[in-house]
């Protein structure tokens, strides 16, 4: 959790990346990590690949399909994981939907991702409601910071709620889609990260969904900490090697 | 032990709300306003007045005479075949439209297997003049030709879910990911007693119909409003639902329900959720599902496309742990040669879901006063391709 709070001390703006673990090969998890923070990348969101991913739309989805079918398990990419720290050191987050982690045994995963290094977590399925009342003080004894999301849609007064529950970001969705949407941002999203830099919350945001180019890269990130690209990457992996990685990174 | 949902939406240990921030905003409205929105006199005039002047309610008790003679009790058929559209389903569909125009929505969305939800939705949507997207699997577009016409004809557009294994369970996140692309005008019909809270008590709500039908016939035909036995077939489980509402609370009242067992519980194609499934979470709720060690779904197999489903509601994972509820698993076989001998005993050719309640007659030890009433979900016609196929007809 220190990690994420120290970059967000840092006076620029942030470029986060989520990858789909254990893709495109089994084994290029911890690779594109170490490629990533080589290449000036501020935080990396890690995927854990679920067979029904309610949020994504189709790029992420199929990574994640394909993920599975490379053989990626959560204790798979808890075991590549094991020794990052050795080598990285920018904050890592993990971003999965709920039932493999419940499978896995949410304390038994809280724990081994404090002892591994990872920073935070965010999961989409996990609601505030839920969260706070039967997770909290798990996430909280191994020092996890529990990232949540916040929609066009939420109430000014769930925003409030969701920020007084964060000790980090709040993962702020840019328009009503799932992942991978690539209509731009027009004035209705301009006006909803100009709102919700007027609320003055206490934790920073850091938007995504929907950014997938410098333009958008720079609109989100006038009002925001940070933006965080997911599919436009992992399209780019899905046709350029591994070792190209600094092209994309150099657009943003 | 209470069976009915409690406020925070679990029955048992079973249920809540496993949903997206996207999502919130609408199920949480639903939250507020499902149940006085159902109160109001107005709503529940005109959903009475359709259900009985347009699906054709109330259906039949129907005594079977021989089927009776075969297994020895009193078993009445509760006719849900004759409902308009040829299912139950239509119960639901009629409720959640008249909630949709309350609510003000004008885009409707649902997800179908086998399509018989997907027929019931177009069929409501017609009738409210409604625009209505119906999201069913690749492989079931194939597999139900038919009914992906009768969607068409009722002005629907059929949307083919391409994700992940192309079956029931990939319509249903498609749908839901259609639900949060499209926050502000959609409302979604959920076909069963599955998805987040409340949509498994308000579809059970909707589906109670059944039960409350059965307790005033039977009261008539026998002086009792209660059976010894319900009998009824479970996918996700909204026909059970029904058909067990009213007596949750009664434990006299033997409560079976039927799953599919497929080519046999450890054959690797079965879809016998309480049997295989662990508690985990899908389409936004705690239940029992198929899921593998690491808890990825796992994708189910049933001769009967409306048993095909890799979870069950949460009130039927309740009814399971709980014991108040006793499953059997029926495979394929089992079924179609129960389905055939309710044709030649009694001249009904039922659904292939409904055998699968027709076959645990033959699993039971009755006595000769038992009542026994189960619940014909549906009717056979749009099944008669696998029937074909079967018995080489």
């Amino acid at each position: 959790m220190k990690r994420i709070q120290e970059k967000l001390k840092e006076n620029k703006k942030l470029l986060s990346i989520y990858m789909t673990a254990g893709y495109p090969e089994l084994d290029d998890t911890v690779p594109i990590i170490k490629e990533l923070e080589k290449n000036g990348v501020d935080m990396i969101e890690i995927g854990i690949p679920f067979s029904d991913p309610l949020a994504d739309g189709p790029t992420i989805q199929e990574s994640s399909t394909q993920a599975l079918k490379n053989g990626m398990t959560l204790k798979l990419l808890l075991e590549q994981l094991q020794d990052i720290r050795k080598e990285v050191s920018i904050p890592l987050v993990l971003m999965g939907y709920f039932n493999p982690i419940l499978q896995y045994g949410v304390e038994k995963f809280c724990d081994r991702c404090q002892e591994i290094g990872i920073d935070g977590i965010i999961i989409p399925d996990l609601p505030l409601e839920i969260y706070s009342k039967t997770y909290q003080p798990l996430f909280e004894k191994y020092n996890l910071s529990n990232i949540l999301l916040i929609t066009p849609q939420t109430s000014e007064k769930r925003i409030r709620e969701i920020d007084n529950l964060t000790n980090t970001f709040i993962y702020m969705v840019s328009s009503a889609s799932t992942t991978g949407s690539q209509s731009g941002f027009g004035t209705s999203q301009t006006a909803y990260f100009q709102k919700i830099h007027q609320m003055h919350l206490k934790n920073p945001q850091i938007v995504g969904f929907g950014i997938y180019n410098q333009q958008t890269y720079n609109s989100a990130t006038q009002y925001a900490k940070g933006a965080i690209i997911g599919s436009a990457f992992i399209k780019f992996l899905s046709h350029n090697p591994l070792h190209q990685i600094n092209q994309f990174i150099k657009e943003f | 032990m209470p069976f009915q949902v409690n406020k925070q939406g679990y029955y048992g240990e079973f249920g809540g709300a496993y949903i997206p921030e996207m999502l919130y905003p609408n199920i949480e409205e639903l939250r507020r306003k499902y149940l006085s929105i159902m109160e109001e006199a107005s709503f529940q005039k005109e959903f009475h007045q359709l259900l009985r002047d347009y699906v054709g309610r109330p259906t039949p008790l129907y005594f079977a005479k021989r089927l009776s003679e075969k297994y020895q009790a009193k078993i009445y058929l509760k006719r849900e075949d004759l409902c308009h559209t040829g299912a139950h389903k239509v119960n639901n569909t009629i409720g959640q439209i008249l909630l949709a125009q309350r609510l003000g929505k004008k885009r409707i969305i649902a997800e179908t297997g086998a399509g018989q939800h997907g027929v019931a939705t177009a069929t409501v949507c017609a009738l409210m003049g409604l625009e209505c997207k119906i999201y069913m699997g690749e492989v079931d577009i194939e597999r139900q030709a038919p009914n992906v016409a009768r969607m068409k004809m009722l002005g629907a557009e059929v949307i083919p879910a391409t994700s992940g294994s192309k079956t029931l369970k990939d319509a249903t996140n498609e749908a839901l990911r259609d639900w949060i692309n499209h926050p502000e005008n959609t409302y979604y019909i959920i076909g069963s007693v599955v998805g987040p809270h409340p949509y498994p008590d308000m579809v059970a709500r909707f589906q109670s119909v059944i039960s409350q039908e059965i307790q005033k016939q039977l009261r008539e035909k026998e002086g009792t409003s209660n059976p010894h036995y319900i009998i009824a077939c479970v996918g996700g489980g909204s026909n059970a639902a029904g058909a067990f509402y009213h007596y949750l609370d009664h434990s006299k009242v033997v409560l079976i329900a039927s799953e599919a067992g497929g080519k046999g519980i450890h054959s690797g194609k079965s879809a016998a959720t309480t049997i295989l499934g662990k508690e985990g979470i899908i389409h936004g709720s705690k239940t029992l599902l198929m899921q593998t060690d690491d808890g990825q779904i796992t994708e189910p197999y049933s001769i009967s496309a409306g048993l095909d489903y890799p979870g069950v509601g949460p009130l039927h994972a309740h009814l399971h742990t709980s014991g108040r509820g006793k499953f059997h698993a029926i495979t394929d076989d089992e079924a179609m040669q129960a389905g055939l001998e309710l044709c030649q005993l009694e001249g009904i050719i039922p659904a292939i879901e409904s055998s699968h309640a027709l076959a645990v007659l033959d699993k039971i030890k009755f006595q000769k006063e038992d009542i026994v009433v189960l619940n014909l979900s549906g009717r056979g016609d749009k099944d008669l391709n696998t029937y074909i196929n079967y018995f080489n007809l």
